[in-house]
């Protein structure tokens, strides 16, 4: 690292060019990133706003301005607030699941004890396997004939048991869930449990002294300890969440009918098989609208809780 | 925490919790095993009913199938790219996050509207970028979807890099000028090195999400560049043996982000939190 330090400054002297290079650093190298985000990030975006005020679909390229035509027809359409509903379901009981689930595990392994690491390396696997491969797995997992799930059921219930778990609409949401829940409370396992070790053991050790029971420790001093995490952990699996597609593509595609078509799902749809170009860019924006509705309110609450 | 008067009763503690250890990872890693297993499975073990735990014996016809067909080149293809969009978004965006972190470029805001490109979700910005694509004539080729893994993957790593960077001590950099370097030096001879784990760490992360994405490979490729996901999607719909494409596929196509990641252990927590997490 030393080695090839200059000790005799005077003897530095660059370039006019190079000394320019110098002076406009911080701007030379923040240009690539920027210019890279604003063509593939921004200008989409713009691009996407234009042709929500016009009338394109798939048999018509029509430029012409159609105000808020596009905007107004979301309000009719039912099937694009079903789809929405659909996602906050599904949001609504993975999220406290995934983050119960996953607190539980930390709690199990938060002590330490021989082998603790080896767990935990297995335990990450499902969160950063591929969705479209956790889907897939459960497709398999859950078939009615040669999947495993009928089977173990089977065995507990002392007669068969056969669940179309991806056909009939009784079972295809807890199906989704359950997929979801194990793909992604490892996730929330990791951040809690890497969490609750930075809690102060000085506190905790006072608090056992004092003969304190579990949930008093738990609300008194873990829970506001941790609550900055499980902002941010909420926060980054809730915008996933929200736009949720691998996992139901592999699995369900949206059926039976559409009765777990999510937004992205229904968008993707409007897009690419309807070729509704105007009307999917009009979506898109309600979608932009309401994540930044909720992120701008999830941020809001951890700025109070700070 | 727990402090046990009497050794048996501490053994028993121990015991207790390595038991909720194993019941724990069994459910986990159960759906992984059951993948695993068929893809060693003979089509006839596969559609055997009541299903088998183990097969019969180890064969790996479901591996060579994917090699005959040529399919494995969607696991090329998805290395490729993954590899590619990585390291250019490593690159500039590190240099990026350095200027933000020393020089404070563009202060918060700038800070906070590069983030706020990571919120944006795909599905909104695929549709308009599809239409741009097929103007351009990007679709189905690996340039466009590199452009598209290195922008999606920019945010990450400037906002991940920052961090790093900003952990550095100052004093370091100082002494470094003050001996003459210039700053492409100091970056290079005094920064990298710092962050150097950091930065593996990161790289791991940019390459699993380009590796996993689905939807934009989905949208963008056609027949030239399949990547892994998308590949095995195409299995779905009924060909006889398709499960032994999928579990055999899913498990080649994991095998990457399981060693990245196993190497990676140390940095996984702020790697996966956006850094909200020293971990």
């Amino acid at each position: 690292m030393t080695a090839s330090v200059n000790l005799n400054a005077a003897e530095h002297r660059p370039s006019r060019f190079g000394r320019m290079l110098e002076d406009r650093l911080p701007y030379l190298i923040v240009a690539p990133a920027i210019l890279i985000l604003l063509l593939v990030g921004l200008f989409p975006l713009i691009y996407s706003l234009v042709v929500s005020f016009q009338r394109i679909t798939m048999t018509e390229s029509d430029t012409s301005f159609a105000g808020l035509l596009n905007y107004a027809e979301l309000f009719r359409d039912t099937r694009l607030w079903a789809s929405l509903g659909h996602t906050a379901i599904i949001t609504a009981i993975s999220l406290p699941l995934e983050l119960l689930v996953g607190f539980l595990m930390a709690q199990l392994f938060i002590d330490r004890m021989p082998g603790r690491q080896i767990f935990v390396a297995l335990l990450v696997l499902p969160t950063v396997i591929s969705p479209i491969v956790a889907g897939a797995t459960w497709r398999l997992m859950f078939d009615v004939r040669f999947g495993p799930i009928g089977q173990i059921l089977s065995f507990f219930a002392g007669e068969p048991v056969r669940i179309l778990w991806t056909v009939n609409p009784a079972y295809v949401y807890p199906a989704i869930i359950i997929c979801e829940v194990w793909q992604w409370s490892p996730f929330m396992f990791l951040l809690l449990l890497a969490a609750l070790s930075n809690v102060d053991q000085s506190q905790l050790e006072a608090a056992e002294i004092d003969g304190a029971s579990y949930l008093r420790v738990l609300r008194a001093i873990v829970l506001p300890a941790i609550a900055p995490v499980i902002a941010v952990a909420c926060l980054i699996r809730g915008l996933d969440l929200v736009r949720i597609f691998d996992i139901i593509w592999a699995l369900t595609e949206g059926g039976p009918g559409s009765t777990t078509e999510t937004i992205s799902l229904y968008t993707y749809v409007q897009g690419f098989s309807q070729f509704e170009t105007s009307y999917t860019a009009a979506i898109s924006f309600l979608v932009i609208a309401l994540l930044t509705l909720i992120t701008t309110l999830v941020l809001k609450r951890m700025e109070l809780a700070r | 925490m727990r402090t046990g008067r009497f050794p048996a009763r501490k053994a028993r503690i121990l015991a207790v919790r390595y038991l909720g250890a194993g019941i724990v990872t069994l459910l986990f890693l159960f759906p992984v095993y059951w993948l695993f297993m068929i893809s060693f499975k003979t089509p006839d073990e596969i559609y055997h009913v009541p299903p088998l735990w183990i097969p019969g014996e180890i064969q790996f016809s479901n591996y060579y199938v994917l090699f005959r067909d040529g399919d494995v080149l969607a696991i090329l293809n998805s290395l490729i790219v993954a590899g590619v969009s990585s390291g250019i978004a490593i690159v500039l965006g590190t240099l990026c996050a350095y200027s933000l972190a020393r020089f404070g470029t563009g202060g918060e805001n700038l800070a906070m509207w590069i983030i706020s490109q990571r919120m944006i979700p795909p599905i909104a910005v695929v549709f308009p970028i599809f239409l741009i694509y097929v103007y351009f004539g990007l679709v189905d080729g690996y340039f466009g979807l590199i452009l598209l893994y290195t922008a999606f993957n920019l945010p990450y790593v400037i906002w991940m890099m920052r961090g790093y960077i900003v952990d550095v001590p100052l004093e370091l950099e100082e002494s470094a000028l003050v001996d003459g370097l210039n700053r492409w030096e100091v970056i290079w001879k005094v920064v990298f090195p710092m962050v150097r784990p950091g930065l593996m760490a990161t790289s791991v992360f940019t390459f699993v999400f380009a590796w996993n994405d689905f939807l934009f490979a989905l949208v963008l490729t056609r027949t030239e560049v399949i990547t892994f996901p998308v590949m095995l999607t195409h299995y779905f719909g009924g060909q006889s043996n398709f499960w032994a494409k999928i579990a055999a596929m899913s498990v080649l196509g994991t095998l990457p982000i399981f060693i990245a990641v196993s190497v990676m252990q140390r940095y996984l927590v702020r790697g996966i939190s956006l850094g909200a997490v020293k971990g």
